[in-house]
């Protein structure tokens, strides 16, 4: 098992006549993930990689049973795309755009819950279940099939810490990169329950970083609702107030959203807290036992 | 994107929102002259970025144009926590009957936007959060739909007078509508205030854009004030790179903004100070990683740098090609410490060897070189 997405798991790419769509499409299917469309709008009839270019989201979903969805379209249309998807009743959306607006997301996100659709991103390198499927644009190789869940509002950071996990023969059951902006689709409390129900799953690495409240209260979650191993990392201990760190979600405002009330937090929750990487890596490494 | 009082006064007067109106000076003669125009008391105020002006004497009340002009003299030229006064808005004082705090910001927790007010005004709004939080108002819009009969209520209760309601959730609805429209990350009045004549205006305004929005409206990058910003900063948004600038002495070049918070934050751990954030992307462009390596050195004082880069679907190989070819482009005068993870770094670091590049195997190794030549180039 693993969550969200497995080897069966049909996937259309949305924007896949794009310099981005098209290269992940084919690094998607070399992983072995089924990528059975794309959607260009007026691009329809064409063909990439092998796989039929619909005009719509609706129209591929009809021709091929896809249940989920990968964006790579530019900002701009991203709301559009995440629109178009949830109203063709895409189970699951991976939203890899980065520099979506706010209030863009504000308008999505609701539309998206009310749909019973799930979002993942913006801004982020998507979902993989190791050995089955990914959806993204995540180095597939560096991981390997395993019973460690990971959840990251990174990219290569997690792709860091997927590297040591593997590296110390802990493999991962999922790795799901939620995103690095203000407003997400799913937080580490939508997605650490469906870890907790999978049977492969054994511990969850949490990668988080400074900007809002979302890790304080998946502390208090996790007290309350998740009996499951869990292992915290929070960066950006030295970023400065008021700054915006790459992320548009990770800036520090008003005293808010600090990387230590985040590591209290949690320590006060009973979930360890690495300071390194290698720290981390060695926590689960240890927690797991052989 | 930040922009200046007199600017967010412009744009809330644009839509419909009474405010303090007033004039800008860059010089005591300016100032002097708009006091005289004026006719009677001015407020003469510091047109900077950063909060807290009034503390640091960057706002002064004066009855006289001469006052006025003295106030200018004293003001223009001030540092304010770093930002230096090139600009100051003088305005008629208003008389203030009652004062209070009316703001509007992206809600992270509710993915949607917040109302935020409270009848203690004129002062920082976490300052009273965290005192008093009992006396702070909130409204939560997650539909984009001004919900006018509970701004109704909130408006009764912030100043506790019938006569206000209509005007506050007159403007409430008009901030609203600018927040949405101009893809605004907070507005704020502060204070909003009833005069001694019953008027509700805006004497003091804040306003910040999405930066990821401003694609959508020229009309608002025009207000970008570049000489508020940090020199690096605006240069590095120009190559298209994520920057920012911090105290220390190791410059930091990292591919993805979490691992280079993870490089800062290392850096610290291991007795370093980091003089920078900056990704780089996941490119192996020579072009990008010289212009990186100029950002990094063009501020001065930096005694060594330190490559992080983790290479997944760009191979190290390639990456390492195009730092050297980088490292050949441009004059480095001090030790640069690359660290190469992932995909073929074992070939990268390889290519390394033999450069005056120290090739670093661990993030921790490389750390500790980095930060141990930091300390020896500076003796």
């Amino acid at each position: 098992m693993s969550i969200l997405i497995d080897e069966s798991t049909r996937v259309i790419v949305q924007g896949i006549t794009g310099r981005d769509g098209s290269f992940h499409a084919g690094q998607m299917q070399d992983y072995g993930t089924q990528v059975v469309g794309g959607v260009t709008p007026g691009k329809g009839g064409q063909e990439v990689h092998g796989v039929p270019v619909f005009n719509s989201v609706k129209d591929a979903k009809t021709a091929t049973d896809a249940t989920a969805s990968v964006i790579y379209v530019p900002a701009r249309f991203a709301s559009d795309a995440i629109r178009e998807a949830c109203d063709a009743g895409m189970e699951l959306i991976v939203a890899i755009t980065e520099g979506v607006p706010v209030l863009d997301m504000v308008g999505i996100y609701h539309t998206v819950r009310a749909a019973g659709s799930r979002l993942i991103g913006p801004n982020c390198p998507g979902v993989i279940s190791p050995g089955k499927s990914k959806i993204g644009i995540m180095p597939g190789h560096i991981h390997e099939q395993g019973n460690v869940g990971v959840i990251s509002r990174s990219g290569t950071l997690t792709y860091e810490i997927v590297h040591s996990l593997t590296a110390l023969g802990r493999g991962q059951s999922t790795c799901v990169g939620i995103g690095g902006d203000p407003i997400v689709g799913s937080n580490f409390r939508d997605l650490l329950p469906l870890f907790q129900n999978d049977a492969e799953t054994d511990a969850v690495v949490l990668v988080g970083e400074i900007g809002g409240d979302e890790e304080e209260k998946t502390a208090e979650f996790i007290r309350e609702k998740i009996s499951m191993p869990c292992f915290a990392y929070i960066v950006g201990h030295s970023a400065p107030e008021g700054k915006r760190m790459g992320h548009a979600g990770a800036i520090v405002s008003g005293g808010k959203g600090t990387a230590a009330s985040k590591t209290e937090a949690f320590n006060a929750a009973g979930v360890p807290v690495a300071k390194t990487i290698d720290e981390l890596a060695g926590m689960v490494n240890d927690g797991l036992g052989a | 994107m930040k922009i200046h009082e007199f600017q967010a006064k412009q744009l809330f007067h644009t839509y419909g929102i009474e405010v303090s109106r007033g004039s800008v000076a860059e010089t005591p003669a300016e100032a002097k002259k708009l006091a005289a125009d004026a006719g009677g008391p001015v407020a003469v105020k510091a047109q900077v970025h950063v909060g807290g002006r009034g503390k640091a004497g960057g706002v002064k009340v004066t009855r006289t144009p001469e006052e006025a002009e003295a106030a200018a003299k004293a003001i223009l030229g001030l540092d304010i926590k770093g930002s230096v006064v090139r600009k100051i808005l003088v305005e008629p004082a208003a008389s203030i009957d009652r004062e209070a705090y009316l703001g509007l910001i992206v809600d992270r927790a509710i993915k949607g936007v917040t109302f935020i007010a409270s009848a203690e005004g004129g002062v920082e709004i976490e300052e009273v959060a965290r005192t008093s939080p009992e006396k702070i108002l909130h409204l939560e819009i997650t539909d984009g739909i001004f919900p006018a009969e509970a701004a109704k209520t909130l408006a009764g209760n912030l100043f506790g007078d019938p006569a206000t309601v209509e005007p506050v959730t007159d403007i409430m609805g008009k901030l609203f509508q600018l927040f949405l429209e101009k893809d605004c990350s907070l507005a704020e009045i502060n204070p909003l205030v009833v005069s001694k004549s019953g008027k509700v205006l805006a004497l003091d305004g804040k306003i910040n854009f999405d930066d990821n929005a401003l694609f959508k409206h020229e009309d608002i990058v025009e207000l970008r004030d570049l000489n508020e910003e940090n020199p690096s900063e605006v240069e590095a948004r120009e190559k298209g790179l994520s920057y920012v600038d911090l105290d220390g002495d190791i410059g930091c070049m990292v591919n993805g903004a979490g691992l280079a918070m993870a490089t800062m934050d290392m850096i610290k751990i291991y007795g370093g100070e980091p003089a920078n954030f900056l990704d780089v992307g996941g490119s192996s462009n020579p072009e990008k990683v010289v212009n990186a390596f100029r950002l990094i050195l063009g501020k001065g004082g930096i005694k060594a740098i330190m490559i992080n880069i983790f290479g997944g679907i760009t191979r190290c190989d390639d990456i390492a090609k195009g730092i050297l070819q980088a490292f050949d482009a441009i004059e480095i005068d001090v030790p640069v410490v690359v660290r190469l993870s992932g995909t073929n770094a074992t070939e990268g670091r390889a290519m390394l060897e033999g450069t005056p590049l120290i090739p670093a195997e661990s993030f921790t190794g490389a750390v500790k070189k980095v930060v141990e030549l930091s300390e020896g180039s500076a003796a």
